[in-house]
């Protein structure tokens, strides 16, 4: 069965302890984690967080099962399809060597991100999108020389009825 | 009212019905012994927190009821890891006490402070650390709760020493409701239908039954299904005795070393009803030859057991009694057929594995492990409550004690914890006053939790211990003779303590037998005496137990003696 990447979406108690056992989950059944991302909702009890992993099918079950019977976890849901919208949001630092400076710009503008810090050497740059966009500017950036990289991980949630 | 930490434990306690603590004390809970001396809760000081943790295991498994440990914390709770990770295998209900130290110290790695909610998280179905002694009356319900419904499991409560020392006024809380924790138990109605359709039309039917049917109390239920369809049964090590094993349709075991015929059957079938399961690989072998022909049924109220291991054509999330039960209804209102003609060939069959190949051994001069058993089941007419330790002794029991009753057998299963079977035999007699409890024993395993004769001497219980004494790590013995080209490397247990003069030394009372005609006045003697006794039998030494599936092999690829 092939591997795919799958995002959940799992809302908990919001209290200590309860990512560890998420993340104590994972290394313990060894499950793959490719980005987390957890937060308080609008009810300061609960937190959601977003999840992306790589697995087959049978897999996802069981990790949705597993997760669904920790205590603490109140409501676990893959998002799938086209029914969700998905974001993720990254700080490039680029360098910015005189000569390129016009480049960076132009792709800033081309996919409407900011800049957010201007040093002697480099730009720091705040990119928002979904994962195509974030490889998309990332493959234009690199042969102008990225020095480091924060990313939030993917967050994603249903759409509702047009 | 004002109350302590410690007062409302105890408060809690008595309202959860709890009579009896397996524990072992030390600084921080010191408070909360202070406060347990004055309810009329009983204490058994146990001589090593791994006995109270099993102590406590083998009592929740004969009485049905929650066990329960208090320890202190630092060494004290390290020491229940073991037990706790047997129990969550196993699917056992405790709620266990651990002393933390003061919660301005945590962290600032205090005297015998350990992150025992840390080390156990992957082993206990929840835990708690209490932080605030007003939270501690809610948790403590939670706990119970937890731990006794759905998939029951351990819960442990970390409870530092200025939570139980701190007054508060205390406030009854209200009834526990998870909103993230809510079994199913009663099962999908179309899926039960699903169910009978195949077993309206099943021609190799059998039914595979574990230790959720003994969890469930539902072995009435299951008797009843399988008499009605005429269905036989085989059930999993954890199963044993929610069928009665002297019954025709009775299989035997299944898995590594399950009966030939249990075996064949799983490996022939076209309908396994699996009830109350989770597919060990001790008992599937290899998992894709595992009932290759079989549509499978599956009935568990844990969802993470179903496919788990194995594809299942009809799962029915449930408890194994309502699931069963109701299942017995919609079969009542349907035309099965004539069942005496239709099972004719099938069970046939099955009387012919019997047969040609059956459970077998022949006592000569030296006295065979499967004799003591087989003997220990005669005299006993089989209404004992056996514990087990972990190894040959283990199977032996299995195979050869024909258990009738569930909650008849207590073993370690998931996690074969040598050491597990003396202190779950303490604690099954403390459970059942007036039953013969006897720990089927290696003389490796025994060695692992030995102190607990103190235990048993000092609240005078009758438990008695049969060691099967073959003077080697027996199991892990068989293995090297059949794998490892005989290289006993590390599993010679000649350097062992005299079992009858440590009895002794003990209080209690020791046995010998060392040859074949004195296994049953030994037996008599000692199952007869009113006090705890070990009965130590010289066995053949490099007798194996068969059949024997090599680990990974088909299990219808059977080693046969
Ligand atoms: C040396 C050694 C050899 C062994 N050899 C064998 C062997 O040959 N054959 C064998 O069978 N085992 C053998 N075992 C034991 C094996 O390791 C497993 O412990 C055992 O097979 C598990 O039994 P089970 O499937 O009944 O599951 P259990 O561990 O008893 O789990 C119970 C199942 O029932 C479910 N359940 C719990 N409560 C309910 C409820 N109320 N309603 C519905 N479902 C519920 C649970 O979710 C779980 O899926 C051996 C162990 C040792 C140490
Ligand atoms: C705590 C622990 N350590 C190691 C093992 C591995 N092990 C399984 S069976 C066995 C041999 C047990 O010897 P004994 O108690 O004499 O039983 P026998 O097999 O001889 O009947 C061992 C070492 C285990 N199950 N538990
Ligand atoms: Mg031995």
């Amino acid at each position: 069965m092939t591997k795919q990447k799958h995002i959940l979406s799992i809302l908990v108690d919001n209290q200590p302890g309860v990512l560890s056992r998420i993340a104590g989950l994972f290394s313990g059944r060894g499950y793959n984690i490719e980005s987390l991302s957890v937060a308080e909702t609008i009810d300061p009890l609960v937190s959601r967080v977003t999840m992306v992993t790589m697995a087959d099918k049978p897999i996802v079950e069981q990790i949705m099962k597993q997760l669904h019977k920790l205590i603490n976890v109140i409501k676990v849901y893959e998002l799938t399809g086209s029914s969700y919208v998905q974001r993720e949001m990254a700080l490039i630092k680029v360098q910015a060597k005189p000569e390129y400076r016009a480049e960076i710009l132009r792709i800033v503008d081309i996919f409407r991100c900011k800049v957010v810090d201007v040093g002697r050497e480099h730009y720091t740059l705040e990119v928002t999108g979904d994962e195509g966009k974030m490889d998309a500017i990332l493959n234009l950036l690199k042969p102008i020389g990225i020095k480091e990289i924060a990313k939030t991980g993917i967050i994603a949630l249903f759409r509702e009825p047009k | 009212m004002k109350l302590t930490g410690a007062q409302i434990l105890m408060k809690m306690l008595k309202e959860e019905g709890v009579d009896t603590i397996f524990g072992f004390p030390g600084g921080v809970v010191i408070d909360i012994y202070d406060e347990l001396a004055k309810t009329d809760i009983r204490h058994i000081l146990v001589r090593h927190e791994q006995g109270a943790i099993h102590a406590a295991d083998g009592y929740a498994r004969a009485s049905g009821k929650v066990g329960v440990c208090l320890v202190t914390s630092g060494p004290g709770a390290t020491n229940t890891v073991t037990g706790i990770a047997s129990a969550y295998m196993d699917s056992i209900p405790v709620v266990i006490f651990t002393g933390q130290v003061p919660t301005q110290l945590i962290g600032n790695d205090a005297f015998q402070e350990v992150d025992i909610v840390g080390i156990t998280r992957p082993c206990t179905k929840h835990n708690y650390l209490v932080k605030h002694t007003e939270d501690l009356a809610r948790i403590v319900k939670e706990a119970f709760m937890i731990a006794a419904s759905g998939r029951p499991g351990p819960v442990l409560i970390d409870l530092p020493k200025d939570v139980s020392t701190t007054k508060i006024i205390y406030k009854a809380p209200k009834k526990v409701e998870l909103k993230s924790y809510k079994p199913t138990y009663s099962p999908n109605i179309k899926q039960l239908q699903r169910a009978i359709k195949l077993i309206k039309t099943a021609k190799k039917p059998i039914i595979f039954a574990g230790g959720g049917v003994v969890l469930s109390r539902g072995s009435k239920e299951l008797t009843e299904l399988a008499h009605k369809t005429q269905i036989p049964v085989t059930c999993s090590l954890m199963g044993l005795g929610v069928f009665p094993g002297t019954d025709p349709l009775w299989l035997g075991m299944i898995g590594m070393h399950g009966t030939y015929r249990a075996n064949m059957c799983s490996g022939d079938c076209d309908l396994m009803i699996a009830v109350g399961v989770r597919f060990d690989d001790r008992v599937t072998g290899k998992t894709d030859t595992f009932a290759p022909n079989a549509k499978i049924v599956h009935i568990d109220i844990d969802p993470t057991s179903i496919r788990k291991n194995i594809p299942v054509a009809v799962p029915v999330v449930g408890d194994c009694k309502v699931t069963l039960g109701l299942l017995n209804k919609l079969l009542d209102k349907e035309d099965l057929g004539d069942l005496k003609k239709k099972r004719k060939s099938w069970l046939h069959q099955i009387a012919k594995w019997k047969s040609t190949t059956p459970l077998a051994y022949k006592q000569k001069d030296i006295i065979k492990p499967q004799y003591v058993v087989e003997k220990l089941y005669e005299l006993t007419k089989g209404d004992a409550i056996i514990t087990t330790e972990v190894g040959q002794n283990q199977m032996w029991a299995a195979q050869y004690y024909h258990f009738n009753k569930p909650n008849h057998f207590i073993t370690s299963g998931g996690l074969g914890v040598m050491g597990f079977g003396l202190p779950a035999a303490i604690g099954a007699q403390i459970a059942c006053p007036k039953k013969l409890v006897v720990d089927i024993a290696g003389d490796g395993s025994i060695q692992m939790n030995i102190q607990e004769m103190a235990t048993a001497k000092q609240y005078g219980l009758p438990v008695k211990i049969v060691i099967l004494n073959n003077q080697y790590l027996g199991m892990v013995r068989q293995w090297q003779e059949l794998f490892y080209g005989k290289r006993y490397c590390s599993t010679g247990m000649e350097h062992a303590p005299d079992f009858v003069k440590l009895a002794e030394a003990y209080g209690a009372v020791g046995l010998r037998a060392t040859k074949p005609e004195e296994v049953e006045p030994v037996l008599i003697k000692g199952l007869s005496s009113p006090k705890t006794v070990i009965m130590d039998f010289a066995v053949e030494r490099e007798e194996c137990v068969y059949p024997m599936v090599p680990a990974g092999a088909p299990i219808t690829e059977m080693l046969l003696v």
